[in-house]
């Protein structure tokens, strides 16, 4: 305990501080004005001036996922609160740690419908992984160090702590983080060691196994990426990520066969098929994932490796579960495994590489390269690619065609390069994303790599960038569609395309330049390298908006209802393999 | 579909503000079925409540309601009596019978038999208090319907493992 006491608002500052935050994404308001003056009076924190409290949240996000710490909002009461629930939940469903603070109105006022009233821990409640709301001063230190507590142990998440107007005001003791047991939440680390050497035995044992990673890897840190890869390594075993494991493991290596899911590669989901043993480590068999559970993966063993209890048995049932942190189960599997024994399972392993190879070469992301008139989508983002190698770049996405085409076709080779929202696909993700990458990376290359629709959902962030100098650049893939919805559609609903054209987008390289930002525009497959050249020399915020053909589909695809073997390689499977009613009602 | 079963479950968690509302949100927000639940403070030193959350579903939606309890911050233990071995059940319950003539005194007989207690009574009215299980109640409830129930007040079963094991 400090000898004299602060006010609310410098402990708040002072905890801060003390868990290592250097930067805080917010929006001032009249119930967190107390914090923004204690902001104001010192230097240690930097605030990030967002221009909407989703932007806040989602800016957070990208610093917490590009660097493995926690991400930092401060929103105001009432609207500010309400504007972050998108990016809470969000935050929640791709485990990504986050600490909001929000400012209420005074503890007398609470339940009064006051100005700027919202009921914040209850409407929070079920998007955030733990919530609080500070009714005693005395109590605000531990609180605000018990919530970063929970946003980074175990599956990491987002966490609320709702702050009376009045608490800021008040004096109170200060107390430093404590290091020690927290009462109640006390999650498993530790790999059980009886599951670790019966999974040894199982992967010793497999002839046609599979890992599965997940964004658990990259959560549990670059070491538990490391461990995985020697383990793929040494088993010779094929391996395939979910959109969030991306980087985890390294693209250019032969074991990686692409993303799995809807819109994987047909030699992951085919290898998820007919594999004999499945090693998921960090993923939670996603619906996006499995395609039709009853005929997920039916001759497989799974071994599930997950930190989260409730992810196993969840959707699939396996039969070796393995409760604990990636990172440290990978390396107690590797110390368990056998010094002397065979590398592989030879002849059968050989023949299993053989199989996959045969998908390999069906070439699965193949497309029309012969167009001259049209630029695809997929040789915008393969261009982007091959031009940006020798730079550190972080992508980030909004949600919809582009964003699987920028996962299958963008190759991530490390974690914590590659962002975009998996679970709660929320549209308008990308540019605030970008921004709280670069604000933890200010020399690196950082690209949003968006459609127009999207972009249009936190376009307002562009202000942010200009205020901030941050070069981000923002790579519409502009078919002036909402190409996904559009997709399923055609796919489903008799090419009726309704209300997924937008009749009057603005111009993009205006829209830029009013925001102080560049604006560039591409028509032609042949001025794409140079109008992406030209993006990168730009030392400031760059809008580049490439005009793409407005009616590719994105494939292979796994349409909803359908297994693994039964996916769609191009416009040639749509006709010969209709979408069952069935599968129409999922999403 | 698989079997359902019913379990009754108890949970320890802290008695703070808000710590019910995220075990029925739990429950409503996955779609987890509530046949009672009860809560009161069992701990005073350590400020710690009791729910008995009495729920059915199959056995891997068991497992998961399970997990989802135990991985709320203010969770301190859940434990399945239904899995964890014999257990004993009870809930109380007062109903209110009006009738006057050979009803009234058939009422009165019955919860003699089903030892129910009189906690009020007027000439024309009785309240009964019962403690039972839950399936005793409800025998004890439909026998009354005839006989002139107006009103049930149910208190939602409260549960303990039998035997010295403790937790």
């Amino acid at each position: 305990m400090s000898a004299e006491p602060l006010s609310g608002a410098e402990i708040v500052i002072r905890a801060l501080v003390d868990q290592g935050v250097d930067v805080v994404f917010g929006y001032p308001g009249g119930a967190v004005l107390p914090i923004y003056d204690a902001l104001f009076k010192q230097n240690a924190l930097r605030h990030i001036l967002v221009r909407h409290e989703q932007g806040a949240v989602h800016a957070a996000e990208g610093y917490a996922r590009s660097t493995g710490r926690v991400g930092v909002v401060l929103v105001t009461s009432g609207p500010g609160a309400t504007n972050a629930v998108t990016g809470l939940t969000d935050a929640l469903m791709d485990s990504v740690p986050i600490v909001c603070l929000t400012g209420q109105v005074p503890t007398h006022l609470i339940g009064n419908d006051a100005f700027q009233e919202a009921d914040t821990t209850g409407i929070t409640r079920p998007c955030t992984k733990h919530n609080y709301l500070v009714k005693d001063v005395r109590e605000l230190a531990r609180m605000l160090h018990e919530a970063f507590y929970v946003a980074k142990s175990g599956r990491p998440g987002p966490v609320v702590v709702d702050l009376p107007k009045d608490i800021l005001f008040a004096p109170g003791p200060y107390s430093e983080p404590e290091q020690g047991h927290h009462k109640s939440y006390r999650p498993q680390l530790q790999p059980d060691p009886d599951r670790v050497v019966e999974a040894v035995e199982m992967i010793g044992a497999a002839k046609r196994p599979l890992f599965y990673g997940g964004g658990g890897l990259i959560n549990s840190g670059s070491e538990a990426c490391a461990r995985f890869a020697e383990l793929v390594r040494l088993t010779d075993a094929p391996c395939t990520l979910t959109l969030m494991g991306l980087g985890a493991f390294p693209a250019a290596d032969p074991h990686f066969l692409g993303m799995v899911g809807m819109h994987g590669t047909y030699e992951a989901n085919l290898a998820m098929h007919d594999c004999d043993l499945m090693i998921a480590v960090g993923s939670r068999f996603d619906d996006r994932v499995t395609g039709r559970l009853n005929a997920f993966s039916p001759g497989s063993s799974k071994i599930h490796i997950d930190i989260d209890p409730s992810s196993i048995n969840k959707n699939v049932r396996v039969n070796l579960p393995i409760i604990g942190d990636v990172g440290a189960a990978l390396s107690a599997i590797l110390g368990a495994w056998p010094k002397s024994s065979r590398r592989t399972a030879g002849a059968e392993r050989a023949e299993w590489w053989r199989t996959i190879d045969g998908w390999r070469a069906r070439d699965c992301l193949r497309y029309d390269r012969s167009r001259r008139d049209l630029i695809k989508p997929q040789y915008a983002i393969e261009r982007l690619y091959a031009l940006t190698r020798e730079h550190d770049v972080y992508i980030t996405t909004e949600v919809g065609q582009h964003q699987m085409w920028a996962a299958q076709f963008f190759k991530f080779d490390e974690p914590y390069h590659w962002m975009t929202s998996g679970g709660l696909g929320t549209m308008g993700y990308g540019l605030p994303a970008a921004i709280g990458v670069q604000i933890a990376h200010p020399e690196a290359l950082v690209v949003d790599i968006a459609g127009e629709a999207s972009i249009l959902m936190n376009i307002q962030e562009m202000s942010t960038a200009a205020q901030y100098r941050l070069p981000v650049k923002v790579f519409i893939l502009n078919n002036q569609y909402m190409g996904m919805v559009r997709q399923w559609q055609e796919l489903l609903h008799g090419g009726r395309y309704s209300e997924s054209y937008t009749a009057a987008l603005p111009d993009f390289v205006k829209l830029a330049e009013a925001f102080g930002a560049v604006g560039l525009r591409v028509e032609r497959p042949a001025e794409v390298d140079s109008a992406i050249s030209e993006m990168l020399a730009v030392d400031r915020a760059v809008i580049l908006d490439v005009a793409v053909d407005p009616a590719e589909n994105c494939f292979p695809m796994i349409p909803s209802g359908a297994a693994h073997n039964e996916m769609l390689l191009g416009p040639e499977d749509e006709a010969e393999k209709p979408v069952s009613e069935e599968g129409m009602v999922l999403v | 579909m698989a079997d359902l079963e019913r379990h009754a479950i108890a949970v320890l968690v802290d008695n703070e503000p808000g710590v019910l509302a995220r075990v029925i949100g739990l429950f409503s927000g996955r779609g987890y079925n509530i046949e009672s639940l009860t809560v009161a403070e069992v701990d005073r030193t350590n400020r710690l409540s009791r729910i008995t959350i009495v729920t059915s579903g199959t056995r891997m939606i068991i497992e998961q309601i399970k997990a989802q309890l135990s991985r709320l911050v203010p969770v301190h233990r859940v434990h399945d009596l239904t899995d964890e071995g014999p257990f004993v059940e009870r809930e109380m319950a007062l109903i209110k019978v009006m009738g006057k003539g050979e009803t009234r005194i058939e009422s009165l007989r019955l919860a003699d038999i089903f030892r129910a207690r009189v906690v009020d009574s007027t000439t024309e009215s009785f309240v009964f208090e019962m403690t039972g299980s839950s399936e005793k109640l409800n025998a004890f409830i439909t026998l009354m319907e005839p006989l002139g129930l107006v009103e049930v007040s149910r208190t939602g079963a409260v549960a303990i493992s039998r035997g010295a094991a403790s937790f």
